[in-house]
This record gives structure tokens, C-alpha cells and sequence, in this order.
């Protein structure tokens, strides 16, 4: 079974080609890093993940179905059961922390009071509680982080996409991020993490079963043993 | 379930669905920022195109009894004019009075009096006027009770009664009628220049708001919003708006409207602008009818602007 699955998927924007003959499988419960230089095409990969974006030419398998066949309605209940974690970290900064963490569960429908103590406890977990009613530009890069990282698995989703999630963060929050990465993994989900942090890639290696895979010259490859 | 239970039953569902769409939803209501302008403008929009709304319906409804005022009571009465030498008026008057007594379809004939006659000319000639020394013809006033034979009673007036000439009305009377109806159909054109200029504007205000929040509506869709209730929100919003604005507005323009002069103790047709029995109901629909216009302006701009967000 493959939650994911990219199968020659290339995407070309402006009339470049920036990606081509992506092949890509994602297991349940796998690990992986995507790594490469900066504009490589690692959010691009991550968006045609989460069918933000449509491919050029290939095929994208989304839950064991293919995108082209998925109505509007059908990719929001999908990106329901997929956590994403963007680089940007988009919040709706009118509303405190706390109910932008609920957001996924209010847009879903569920209800949120009912989901008081699980989103207490979740912002426990990212170091955030005393943070619950703050607005979202009052806090630092690294709070915005851990913040998107627990708005995402809100739902506990089937799979959580970062995109570069410790890229405004010091060391030390980069390994309470992946740790809480790391965590979520070991809970079943599969995890897909877009970073050029090589030390961050190599503290997780020893630390749970991660396949590394870098874009290079448009193209998926495996990592060398050098990661 | 039979077809009326079934259609009751949707009806039901509908209106349920519309109390629950201006109740709103606490939660869903939060995710879209407030957003103070356009929240004026389509405030103030609706609730002047209510009160434009409510004047162009008064003026229809008036124009409309005016209408069938004049053609009911034009279509009822005639005037026998009788222009002949000072010494035969009197015997022409009582041999008209009397063929038209005898003729089937008339209901009653009356000539006038040399002081009805004088009113009738006063604002021509001024009050005092020597009816006498001038050759002014006898009218008798006809009115028809149906069924009359016009032709036929012209015919009998030529030989019995050679200075009489008969006038139904008809060559003056369906201008005034066409005239009439026609200022009753400009009254509904500009009611519904007025729905189309409100989506219109309400349109705008919606495309601002949706534009305004783009980034707002790119997270609600990355965290699984469908787009249905991402245009609710903007939806619900705008026709709460809406109806607010043209309660307001159509408040207003009721109130303007009862404390015009009324017909009875200043005469004329513009004061007769106005409601008359139930037809002061009517106006509670403008509220209804923004509403509803809004509510499909603002859903076709959601959607329109959501199709752009993956």
C-alpha cells in the first residue's frame, strides 16, 4: 500500500521544466527526507503531494487514487487526513494560537469545545501552552514552527508534510521540532520532510529509519551514504 | 408521503436552512477576518437601495390604481354635446334626454347646469362668465351601465337629434391609460435596475472582501476547508448585511412615504404616491428580496474567486 505515490510526475512553470521524471513512493509509516539546494523544486515536490499543485505530465496517487480523479470537495477531505507543515507557516492571525491549532477541526466540522483538553495537551507538546491566546504575529519564527507542526497533526493525520520546518529556528529548536517529528513517526504516521539542514538529517538518521532523497538537476534520486 | 407533504417538507428544509444561514455558526463566522469597509458599504448600499426600492414600488402601485382609476371610470361615462341655434337647445336637450332614457345601456343621463357649465370653464375663461351671450353647447352626462349599443345610439342621435354628437371618451381616454401603464412599467424596470444595481454592488464589495482575505482563504483550504464553507462565511456575512441595510433603508422609506400629504386633502397625483390597505405589506419584502440577491451575488464572487485557489 502507498499513501503517496509520484510516477514520472514532471511540472514545468513559466516555461521551464523544474522538475521531470519524478518516481516516488510513500509507504505507511515511512520516513523520508527531500533535500537539495535552495529552488531545486522541494516545496513544488511537496505542493504536487498534497495536490496544491497538478503535474505537467506523470501521475499522482493520493490515497491509492489518482489526482486527476479528485473533485474539489474530495482534496479538501484529503488534505484533512494529511498534516501540512508549510514554510510560510500560514495562520489567520485574528485568532489566537489555540484556535488556529483547532482550525483543521472547525473547517472539518467537529467540535472544537468537545476538543478542548486535546488541543491543551497539544500545545503542551509543542512547548506552546502559555501561548494559547496569543495572536500569531506576537510570536518568534521558532513558536510560529512547533505551532504549524501541531495545527498540523491536529487531526491526526495519516501523513505530515514539512516544508523546511526548521528553517527560521536556532539548533536547538530544530531538534525539539524533529524530535517532535520523530515522535509522530513512531505513532504510525509517515512523515515527509523538505530541508537542506544536512545536520538535522543526520541527527535524525540516528534516530529513526529515514530514506533520504535529493533533487538534482530536475531529478529524484537516493542519497549517498555520505548522509 | 404524498406530493404536497413532500414539497411542504422541502420547503421546510429550505426555510430551515435559510434561519440556520442568517443565524450563522459561532466557530465558522471567526475565520474570516472582520472586515470594517466593505461591511459599511454594503450596509449602506442595501439600505439605500431599499428606500429607492420601496419609492419605485409606491409609484407603480400608484400609477397602477391610477390606471385602472381613469380606464374603470372613462369606460363608464360619455358626454352628449348638442351645439344648436339658442331657440332649438332646449328642445334638443329633452329629445336627447329622453332617446337616451329609452336606449338600453344607459344608466343614467343628466345634463349639466349653466354653474357646472361655468366651473368647467372657469380656469379657462375665469368665474365670471356670461354663459348666456356665448355659444357654448349643452352636455349631458352619460354614464353606461354595459351592454350599450354605441353605434346604434349614435345613429338614432343623427336623425332625432342633428346637433348632438356623441363622445365616448375613447379618442383621449387610452393615452392617459397607455400613459399610465406605461409609468406602472418603468416603476417595475426601475425596481429591477435597482436588485441589478445591488448585486452589482454587492458583487464588488464581495470580490473586495474575498480579495482582501486571499491568504486567509489559501490556509483554510490548506487545512481541508471545502468551498462551500469557506463561501458561507463570506455568504452568511453578506446577506446578514444586506437584509440589516434594507430593513433599515426600507424602514425609512415607509415612514418618508406615510407622512406625504394624503390625495383626499390636497388633490392631485403625486400625492396619491403610496400604500393603501395591504398593500403596505409589499415593502417587507425588499428586506427579503436584498437578502436573497445577496445571497447569490455573494455565492457566484466566492465561488468565481475560489475556482483560482487550488
Amino acid at each position: 500500500m502507498r499513501v503517496i505515490e509520484l510516477e514520472n510526475v514532471a511540472y514545468s512553470y513559466g516555461g521551464g521544466e523544474l522538475l521531470s521524471d519524478i518516481s516516488l513512493r510513500l509507504a505507511p509509516g515511512s520516513f523520508h527526507f527531500l533535500t537539495g539546494p535552495s529552488g531545486a523544486g522541494k516545496s513544488t515536490l511537496l505542493k504536487l503531494c498534497y495536490l496544491e499543485l497538478a503535474p505537467t505530465a506523470g501521475r499522482v496517487q493520493l490515497f491509492e487514487r489518482p489526482s486527476e480523479g479528485y473533485s474539489r470537495d474530495e482534496v479538501a477531505r484529503a488534505r484533512q487526513r494529511i498534516g501540512v507543515v508549510h514554510q510560510d507557516c500560514q495562520f489567520l492571525d485574528h485568532l489566537p494560537l489555540a484556535e488556529n491549532i483547532a482550525l483543521p477541526l472547525t473547517v472539518a466540522g467537529r467540535d472544537v469545545e468537545a476538543e478542548r483538553g486535546n488541543i491543551a495537551e497539544l500545545l503542551r507538546w509543542v512547548g506552546l501552552e502559555a501561548h494559547a491566546d496569543a495572536l500569531p504575529p506576537s510570536l518568534s519564527g521558532g513558536e510560529r514552527q512547533r505551532a504549524a507542526l501541531a495545527r498540523a497533526v491536529v487531526m491526526s493525520p495519516d501523513i505530515v508534510l514539512a516544508d523546511e520546518p526548521t528553517g527560521n529556528v536556532d539548533w536547538e529548536m530544530g531538534q525539539r521540532l524533529l524530535q517532535l517529528l520523530v515522535e509522530l513517526n513512531k505513532m504510525g504516521k509517515t512523515i515527509l520532510v523538505a530541508t537542506h539542514d544536512l545536520t538535522l538529517i543526520r541527527t535524525a538518521k540516528s534516530k529513526v529509519a529515514a530514506r533520504v532523497l535529493r533533487i538534482s538537476k530536475r531529478r529524484l534520486q537516493l542519497a549517498g551514504a555520505d548522509l | 408521503m404524498s406530493r404536497a407533504g413532500a414539497i411542504a417538507a422541502a420547503l421546510r428544509q429550505k426555510v430551515g436552512k435559510a434561519l440556520a444561514l442568517l443565524q450563522g455558526d459561532g466557530q465558522a463566522d471567526r475565520v474570516v477576518p472582520p472586515t470594517g469597509f466593505t461591511a459599511r458599504l454594503t450596509l449602506f448600499t442595501a439600505g439605500a437601495m431599499a428606500f429607492l426600492a420601496v419609492f419605485a414600488l409606491a409609484l407603480s402601485l400608484a400609477t397602477g390604481r391610477v390606471a385602472n382609476r381613469w380606464s374603470q371610470e372613462l369606460a363608464r361615462s360619455a358626454t352628449l354635446r348638442i351645439s344648436a341655434p339658442a331657440d332649438q337647445r332646449a328642445a334638443q336637450t329633452a329629445k336627447a334626454l329622453e332617446v337616451l332614457e329609452s336606449t338600453p345601456g344607459i344608466a343614467s343621463a343628466r345634463a349639466l347646469s349653466d354653474e357646472e357649465q361655468k366651473a368647467l370653464l372657469a380656469p379657462w375663461l375665469g368665474v365670471d362668465l356670461p354663459l348666456e351671450n356665448l355659444p357654448v353647447p349643452v352636455l349631458i352626462e352619460v354614464v353606461e351601465s354595459g351592454g350599450l349599443d354605441v353605434e346604434g345610439l349614435k345613429q338614432r342621435l343623427a336623425g332625432e337629434v342633428p346637433g348632438a354628437v356623441y363622445d365616448d371618451h375613447s379618442r383621449w381616454r387610452a393615452p392617459l391609460v397607455r400613459a399610465a401603464s406605461r409609468l406602472r412599467l418603468m416603476g417595475l424596470v426601475a425596481l429591477g435596475l435597482i436588485a441589478l444595481s445591488m448585486a452589482a454592488m454587492i458583487t464588488l464589495a464581495a470580490g473586495s472582501a474575498l480579495a482582501a482575505n486571499a491568504r486567509v482563504i489559501a490556509t483554510l483550504r490548506l487545512v481541508g476547508a471545502r468551498d462551500v464553507y469557506i463561501a458561507r462565511a463570506f455568504v452568511r456575512r453578506f446577506t446578514q448585511r444586506a437584509l440589516l441595510g434594507a430593513a433599515v433603508g426600507t424602514a425609512l422609506a415607509m415612514l418618508a412615504i406615510a407622512l406625504m400629504p394624503r390625495a383626499e386633502t390636497t388633490g392631485g397625483f403625486l400625492t396619491g404616491l403610496g400604500f393603501t390597505g395591504a398593500g403596505w405589506l409589499l415593502p417587507l419584502l425588499v428586506p427579503i428580496l436584498a437578502a436573497i440577491t445577496a445571497f447569490w451575488a455573494t455565492r457566484a464572487a466566492a465561488f468565481r474567486s475560489l475556482r483560482q485557489v487550488t
